[in-house]
């Protein structure tokens, strides 16, 4: 769907008339991404990191398939193919690095990403679905990027392999058999990393089809925006092109300058040295930490020391670990309250601060070696992350009185809005 | 279409079940139960495989470990302590209680009749599957004597029972059985 004053595509190349007729893809891409989609026009650069998402995907899935061609899934040579790389072929350093920089880049733009939903409550109605393919996204992007960093096979790769799959043997009963299934064998081999390969390769297009469903959920009921009053008139939007290519195209420049930054002087700063040992199943490096990205759920999982009723401390914390994304998928009914920007919501804003901050702490704990006051303090941030979302956000909801909202988003970027005052006056007579 | 009409081989509406649901059920069946079947292959071929299964069982000779030490074997890809314990080794194992452990054995329960001094274990630490430091000379045996795992700090004693640390169970007992006085089979 589309507001009412949306432009209509009206080819005029006698070619582009014809194409019309038969496959409407430019007509589709109009819709989309070009003039026939109007989206409000305070729009803040935060509004910039879908796009730099989908731009994340596509460098992830051309440089990963050129990698592809050079390296070889098998554990016998995977992590010399992987050197190979690095000093023989062509530009092989480049595009290894791009790729595993990129990984990085992906996880920055989308954790933002989610934080600006966080804050704009992006997730309530009518965008629920927008929110939840979203979610799903993100866990298909964790699957993807676990696979991929075992590919190297190297130390880390390896027992962080062993250290992920073995989260499965904490289920009861299944566990055990689940994990040799997952791995193909008793711990991870030949058969686990070519199968990581073949799921490393196959995921990227999954997450594809899934932003194209995310994309197309967004355009029904349009862009949110900074104020989170919806779009009531024409006024109130701009087309995406020019307005949003440009602003977009602005934003990407400058994500570009940040990210080859990294990869041309800090190739080397988010990854670990241990990685570059070959993988050896008889020793365990001293200091076992996922990549950063996953540092504050690593921070939750090792939070659970002491059994929990009749719930061993192992499988509690695998619980929780995937519980903390999980309720993510509640989100959108557990925030009742009707107002959706955070700028008009001084209660809930600080909380959304307090929120960050500790998710921040559980990401330095994570990363941190698990020793006891670490531990501690994982304990604690884990204990108010989950008060956040199932307790603080409903009460908040319920008691916060929340500032008044701009009539529109007109009168939000001008101060005025002349369909306001007429409308006022209207109500008046 | 009109053809179909004219030929109406069913019985008139409202009298129960006509043959041509038959055929849907039993067509619509037999694809489901055989699109099912076709789940078996393609679940299955993620199981460990024939080659896989075959490196399963591994076959040790242990005549040069002396009293104390402790030697590192490979079963299953894994690691595997084989430790000949000393006297005192299987006195401090055996002083304490079983019942107060978290995973209650004695040492008795994890060794053979008659061998008490070769324990033979897993060298998987049972939490997330590190490899503990204690098997190789000069390596940290943690404060019950027996192996640490650095990784979480998880502290097995002499019989690789656990007794500190987040992991929740004594290091694994493979199954494995003395083909002669000084070689061990394993698996």
């Amino acid at each position: 769907m589309s507001f009412p004053w949306a432009k209509h595509y009206k080819p005029s190349h006698p070619l582009m008339v014809w194409l019309d007729e038969k496959l409407p893809l430019p007509r589709f891409v109009y819709n989309a991404i070009g003039g026939g989609y109007p989206v409000p026009r305070n729009l803040n650069y935060f509004w910039n990191f879908g796009v730099l998402a989908g731009f994340c995907l596509v460098l992830q899935i051309l440089t990963g398939v050129i990698l592809a061609m050079h390296y070889a899934a098998n554990s016998g040579v995977a992590f010399d193919s992987v050197e190979h790389i690095m000093r023989d072929v062509n530009w092989g350093w480049l595009l290894r690095y791009a790729h595993a920089n990129g990984a990085s880049a992906f996880f920055v733009v989308v954790y933002i990403h989610i934080f600006r939903g966080f804050f704009y409550s992006s997730y309530k109605a009518p965008r629920e679905m927008i929110w939840l393919l979203g979610v799903v996204i993100f866990l298909l992007m964790m699957a993807t990027a676990f696979m991929g960093y075992v590919l190297p096979w190297g130390q880390m790769s390896f027992w962080g392999a062993k250290v992920i799959t073995g989260l499965f043997s904490a289920i009861p009963i299944v566990g055990e058999p689940l994990q040799q299934w997952l791995l193909g064998g008793f711990s991870p081999d030949n058969a686990a990393l070519n199968r990581f390969f073949s799921l490393h390769f196959l995921l990227p297009f999954v997450i594809a089809a899934v932003i194209v469903l995310h994309i197309w959920a967004l355009h029904i009921p349009g862009s949110s925006n900074p104020t989170g009053v919806e779009v009531k008139q024409e006024s109130d939007t701009v087309p995406f092109h020019p307005y949003y290519t440009a602003k977009d195209g602005f934003g990407l420049g400058v994500f570009l300058l940040g990210y080859f930054a990294m990869v041309f002087f800090f190739p080397n700063a988010l990854g670990h040295p241990d990685n570059y040992i070959a993988a050896n199943p008889l020793s365990t490096p001293a200091h076992i930490v996922p990549e950063w990205y996953f540092w504050p759920f690593y921070a939750i999982l090792r939070a659970f020391t002491a059994d929990f009723l009749f719930i061993p401390a192992k499988l509690m914390g695998v619980l929780a670990m995937f519980s903390a994304i999980l309720v993510w998928f509640f989100l959108p009914w557990l925030d009742t309250s009707p107002v959706r920007s955070g700028n008009y919501r001084p209660l809930f804003r600080k909380f959304f601060y307090l929120l960050v901050i500790d998710v921040l702490v559980l990401g330095y704990c994570g990363g941190s070696p698990a020793e006891t006051k670490y531990v501690l303090i994982s304990q604690i941030a884990a204990t108010y992350y989950f008060l956040h979302f199932l307790v603080i956000l409903p009460i908040v909801a319920s008691v916060e009185k929340p500032q008044p909202l701009p009539f529109s988003i007109t009168e939000a970027v001008l101060g005025t809005d002349e369909a306001a005052t007429l409308s006022g006056a209207s109500t008046a007579a | 279409m009109a053809d179909e009409a004219s030929i109406d081989t069913t019985v008139p509406a409202g009298e129960g079940v006509r043959r041509r649901d038959f055929i849907n059920v039993a067509a619509v069946s037999v694809a489901g139960v055989g699109g099912l079947a076709t789940l078996v292959p393609l679940i299955s071929q993620m199981s460990a495989s024939a080659d896989v299964l075959a490196e399963s069982s591994t076959e040790i000779d242990i005549s040069a470990i002396e009293p104390g030490q402790a030697i590192k074997a490979v079963f299953r890809k894994q690691p595997v302590f084989i430790r000949n314990l000393t006297q005192q080794e299987i006195a401090e194992a055996n002083a304490v209680n079983p019942t107060t452990l978290r995973d209650p054995q004695s040492l008795a329960d994890r060794t053979k009749p008659g061998k008490s001094n070769w324990l033979i274990t897993m060298g998987v630490c049972t939490h997330l599957g590190c490899v503990p430091l204690g098997a190789g000379q000069g390596e940290v045996k943690g404060e019950f004597g027996g192996y640490f795992c650095p990784c979480h700090g998880s502290v097995y004693d002499t019989a690789a029972r656990i007794r500190k640390g987040p992991a929740p169970k004594n290091l694994e007992v493979p199954p494995y059985e003395f083909t002669s006085a000084t070689v061990v089979k394993i698996g």
